[in-house]
């Protein structure tokens, strides 16, 4: 047998069918859960700064003292699974309700500043786009080892911007494409 | 902000082995302009290499507790049967390196056998189906086995060029053991002639790459007096061999 791996298509206009609506989940964190409680604003524009109706995100973060939770369940049983799934609205956004994650164990000696992992699905996306969410003015953002991977004019891209009428609430702008396009990763 | 200056209890950061990039040629490229959506959703800058870390390694374990049994047979959703032409989908998922992708949720969407999604936004001028969503999900077993039980869905047109019809397929959805592996793809069926006519396979540069996402004719999966049956194995990311293991071999 071929163990080369199974080659990407795109999920197509109606992704919500199979992956979304009673299957979304936009509590990554139930009540109860340890951390800063914070709600983030997603927005997906296309090379035309159009918003994109037909995306889905999905979101993989460690909890607030930077530990995966890859041996729990992740859909309601637990508080904490990690794990989040959304897709746009007409208006290309929506809105996730997770804890501030912790700092992460990077490569060697590396701390890894608090973020999230953000997969980028949807129509005329042939093979799903990694981006990660960092948080403007956190500190631990200057020794991350990936953000310094990132050309210096480009890391804003990555940073989700605090909504000053809403504590709590941040807002991460996905550009697909063209003027401020985001930083997507080769994974 | 004090709890994101908690240090990770995960250790003095333990070295991960990481996941298999993929060899070129064997995925699409993010922008195919003959399928004319990539055009304004493909990044322009190239993607940023990604030492992968414990973020990119571990991933999410979703869905098991809500996958119920009749979610794997599309045809007993509903008070009666679709109509169609009843199919079974059988497969097996396993990684790189040919090891089984056990207890993991694949979830499957589809058009109904006269080519039309149950969703509000498809107009396309063909029946809808009252006893039939399209929608099915399944875990995989200890061997890495899944079976489905569905109607062939339809082809249909989709206004992405003069006369463009999408050949029939299923969606599928996998996420395996990490972040890195998670995979959405379609499955087509054997000989359809709209195959070279369709951007969205064509996109995938290797010809041997594309023929992956056709499934077999499976004589052993079918069931006499019953339905056809098809197979469609599937590969997703292994790991890279380990320094230890790299020395045994």
């Amino acid at each position: 047998m071929d163990l080369t791996p199974t080659p990407s298509q795109t999920v197509g206009p109606y992704l919500h069918l199979g992956l979304t609506d009673a299957r979304s989940l936009s509590r990554v964190a139930g009540d109860g859960t340890k951390g800063e409680r914070v709600w983030l604003t997603f927005r997906v524009l296309d090379g035309e700064g159009a918003p994109v109706p037909d995306a889905m995100i999905e979101l993989w973060q460690a909890d607030s003292e930077g530990n995966y939770g890859s041996a729990v369940g992740s859909d309601g049983g637990t508080p904490f699974g990690g794990f989040g799934r959304l897709a746009t609205a007409e208006n290309g956004s929506c809105t996730f309700e997770t804890i501030r994650p912790g700092c992460v164990a990077g490569p060697r000696e590396t701390v890894q500043a608090p973020h999230i992992n953000v997969s980028i699905l949807g129509r005329g996306i042939l093979k799903r786009l990694s981006t990660r969410l960092y948080f403007a003015g956190e500190p631990a953002n200057d020794a991350d080892p990936i953000l310094a991977l990132v050309p210096e004019n480009r890391r804003p891209t990555l940073l989700a911007q605090p909504n000053a009428a809403r504590p709590g609430n941040w807002i991460f702008d996905v550009h697909l494409r063209g003027q401020g396009e985001t930083v997507f990763f080769d994974v | 902000m004090s709890s994101s200056l908690v240090q990770s209890k995960s250790g003095p950061n333990r070295p991960v082995a990481p996941f298999r990039r993929h060899e070129p040629g064997t995925q699409p490229d993010s922008l195919y302009p003959p399928y004319r959506a990539t055009r304004l959703r493909a990044p322009s800058q190239p993607l940023i290499l990604l030492p992968q870390t414990l973020s990119e390694v571990t991933g999410p374990v979703f869905g098991h507790s809500s996958v119920h049994p009749n979610d794997r047979d599309l045809t007993l959703q509903h008070a009666s049967e679709p109509l169609g032409e009843r199919i079974i989908v059988r497969g097996r998922v396993v990684d790189g390196d040919g090891h089984a992708v056990s207890n993991s949720l694949i979830e499957i969407w589809q058009a109904n056998a006269a080519g039309r999604y149950a969703h509000a936004k498809d107009n396309h001028a063909a029946p809808l189906d009252p006893n039939f969503t399209g929608t099915g999900r399944t875990l995989t077993d200890n061997d890495g086995f899944y079976r489905f039980v569905t109607i062939k869905p339809g082809a249909y047109p989709w206004r992405n060029h003069d006369n463009a019809w999408r050949p029939a397929h299923i969606h599928f959805s996998l996420f395996g053991p990490a972040f890195v592996t998670r995979l959405i793809t379609q499955m087509y069926f054997p000989g359809d002639p709209l195959f070279a006519y369709d951007p969205i396979l064509q996109s995938i540069p290797n010809e041997r790459a594309r023929e992956r996402l056709v499934s077999k004719f499976d004589l052993e999966t079918t069931k006499p007096e019953w339905a056809l049956g098809y197979r469609f194995d599937i590969v997703l990311r292994g790991r890279e061999a380990t320094p230890f293991e790299r020395e045994e071999r």
